[in-house]
């Protein structure tokens, strides 16, 4: 069965289903295949069928609905929403339950939105596989053995199984394109400012994007199509008209100028990969596109800068967790005991590892070494990618290394970190990239990215959309999804 | 840039952690991977570059001063670990 959210739409409004029956099909397909993906951490079952009821009503009154409307998705638990518990995957948080809904949750209500539940994620969002959860990893649908990647592998997983149509992820380093990738979907970290950050816990402010992992191109420009816009909320949040991405689904790539950024090929990037971009790019040669190389000589210090400025921002954010308004709380025979035991049996070992790195390259006497060099570079890769985009309209790059690795393949944190030299440097200069499925090897999805210039949302969903209608041998459902 | 036991011990201080003697020494040996193998940004000539905090660079950005609901005492203090009288309550501080 194709179940993407336009298929769905359709079949909604022609009443060959119901939103109800629909919502039911994915519980009970959730209730067979999750012991062996654990993409949720909390469901919402009688709350989605409510939603669905309230979506079925409006089309049995002839109401036009929204495009989304009454579909299952799930939401990142770092996303919130009123009335529901939001664990951002941390103990610290693990009874937290939110009196106030996201920015982009009441965008969704607004589309008449299902959910069916919050989705698994690495603590606070800091990892790439998900084996930083407090309540354990989520597995990849196509194979258990391999993580589904992070910090958004959770909705990944979740889309993938078919546990939800769509899911909202959050990417801050590359959480929403890299599970998107290793789950064969397609996932948009949009530009910075796009979607309101309002309600979403802060990792790294200056970085942090809230974007849709879906089966296809079109879910995508769907979802972002409901949850962009402009939310005085947050300050970060560019004032602009709301745009219909749905425009931009047009099968031709004529004319457009594709840049290849050498530096994203380095010698970390695995034969297969490099092999499907390169037959990427023949295509798009082939489709009447114009392939330009191109040079982004700061890419290479992407990993430094990321793993500077993010956790010096994170140590900030997560100084909030002290055990007082909110939160675990562990006792002390004084307030600063009471902090102390607070913030180290609440935080796990890589949140307290980036709060370290950042407080280290923060404190006085590092602070211009690092953190303050780190945001001169931060300058230098923004202007490299504003130089690139002067010759071409997108970037073709790699979404990661290779395909899903193994759990507890990475021993060391340095190594980990180096897996996301194709991801950071896109959130370091605060451009839109989405990730699309570019091939398989061994069994498992491989993804590309296309990456566009500030508020380029459409030319990336034009490029992707077109390759993706040339290879539907790369969409496929994972086992586990089939329903 | 070799991080000595003492300095994580200062930084967890101030981060208001604490760590055992293992866990001190697998954070020395790791931080200071992390910040030798970032030393690779001296590389670069940054004396004339501005820092760049934000990529959408926007400053001082106002609303309008509207009045509007906020939480009432009861949604502030709903996830409070210890409260009283309509008070967060903590551990004695003086």
């Amino acid at each position: 069965m194709g179940y993407t959210i336009h298929e769905l739409h359709e079949k909604l409004i022609q009443k060959e289903i119901s939103s109800v029956e629909l919502t039911r099909q994915f519980i009970a397909h959730r209730q067979q295949v999750e012991g062996d993906i654990h993409a949720f951490l909390s469901v919402n079952d009688e709350e989605a069928l409510k939603q669905a009821a309230a979506v079925d009503a409006k089309i049995a009154a002839g109401e036009k609905i929204a495009a989304l409307a009454g579909i299952p998705g799930a939401i990142k638990d770092n996303i919130v929403i009123r009335g529901q518990k939001c664990t951002a995957a941390s103990r610290m948080l693990e009874n937290w339950t939110s009196p106030y809904d996201a920015g982009v949750i009441e965008r969704l209500e607004a589309n008449d939105y299902v959910s069916v539940g919050k989705t698994n994620m690495d603590e606070f969002a800091m990892g790439s596989s998900t084996e930083n959860s407090y309540f354990g990893p989520s597995m990849n649908p196509w194979n258990t053995e391999y993580v589904p990647g992070g910090s958004s592998g959770g909705s990944a997983a979740a889309v993938a199984a078919g546990e939800a149509v769509w899911a909202l992820g959050s990417d801050t380093g590359g959480s929403i394109r890299q599970p998107a990738s290793f789950c064969g979907l397609v996932g948009l970290k949009p530009t910075y400012g796009l979607v309101s950050r309002y309600g979403l816990i802060a990792f790294s402010s200056s970085l942090d994007q809230i974007g849709p992992i879906t089966r296809d191109v079109t879910d995508a420009a769907i979802v972002l199509n409901a949850i962009a816009g402009h939310d005085e909320r947050d300050s970060t949040s560019i004032p602009m008209e709301k745009a219909d991405y749905t425009e931009a689904l047009v099968n031709d790539v004529k004319g457009m100028k594709i840049g290849v950024p050498e530096e994203f090929f380095g010698k970390g990037i695995k034969p297969e990969t490099r092999e499907a971009i390169e037959k990427a790019i023949a295509f798009f040669k082939e489709a009447g596109a114009e392939i330009v190389p191109v040079s982004i000589p700061h890419i290479k210090s992407g990993v430094s800068v990321y793993y500077i400025i993010a956790p010096a921002e994170a140590s900030s954010n997560l100084a909030r967790y002290d055990g007082v308004s909110y939160g675990f709380r562990a006792p002390g025979d004084n307030i600063v005991d009471m902090y102390i035991n607070t913030r180290t049996q609440g935080f796990g070992k890589e949140v307290k590892r980036r709060i370290m790195l950042g407080n280290y390259v923060l404190s006085a006497g590092y602070y211009d070494a690092y953190y303050k060099k780190a945001l001169k570079v931060r300058r230098l890769l923004k202007e490299d990618f504003d130089r690139a985009y002067e010759q071409c309209d997108v970037l073709i790059a790699p979404s990661a290394s290779g395909t899903a690795f193994k759990f507890g393949a990475f021993s060391d944190p340095l190594s980990l970190y180096m897996e996301d030299i194709c991801t950071v440097p896109v959130n370091l200069a605060g451009l839109p990239s989405i990730s699309i499925p570019a091939g398989f090897h061994n069994g498992l999805p491989l993804g590309m990215q296309i990456i566009g210039p500030a508020l380029g949302e459409k030319k990336i969903l034009r490029a992707a959309y077109t390759f993706e209608q040339n290879h539907p041998e790369f969409t496929k459902t994972a086992p586990k999804g089939e329903m | 840039m070799k991080i000595t036991a003492e300095e994580v011990k200062k930084v967890a201080l101030l981060s208001r952690l604490s760590f055992t003697d293992k866990e001190i020494e697998e954070l020395e040996d790791s931080m200071s991977g992390i910040l030798t193998y970032m030393e690779e940004l001296n590389q670069y000539d940054t004396e004339n570059v501005a820092p760049m905090a934000h990529a959408v660079e926007q400053f001082n950005v106002m609303r309008e001063d509207k009045p509007h609901t906020s939480f009432t005492n009861e949604q502030a203090l709903m996830n409070a670990p210890e409260k009283e009288d309509g008070y967060f309550k903590v551990p004695r501080i003086i």
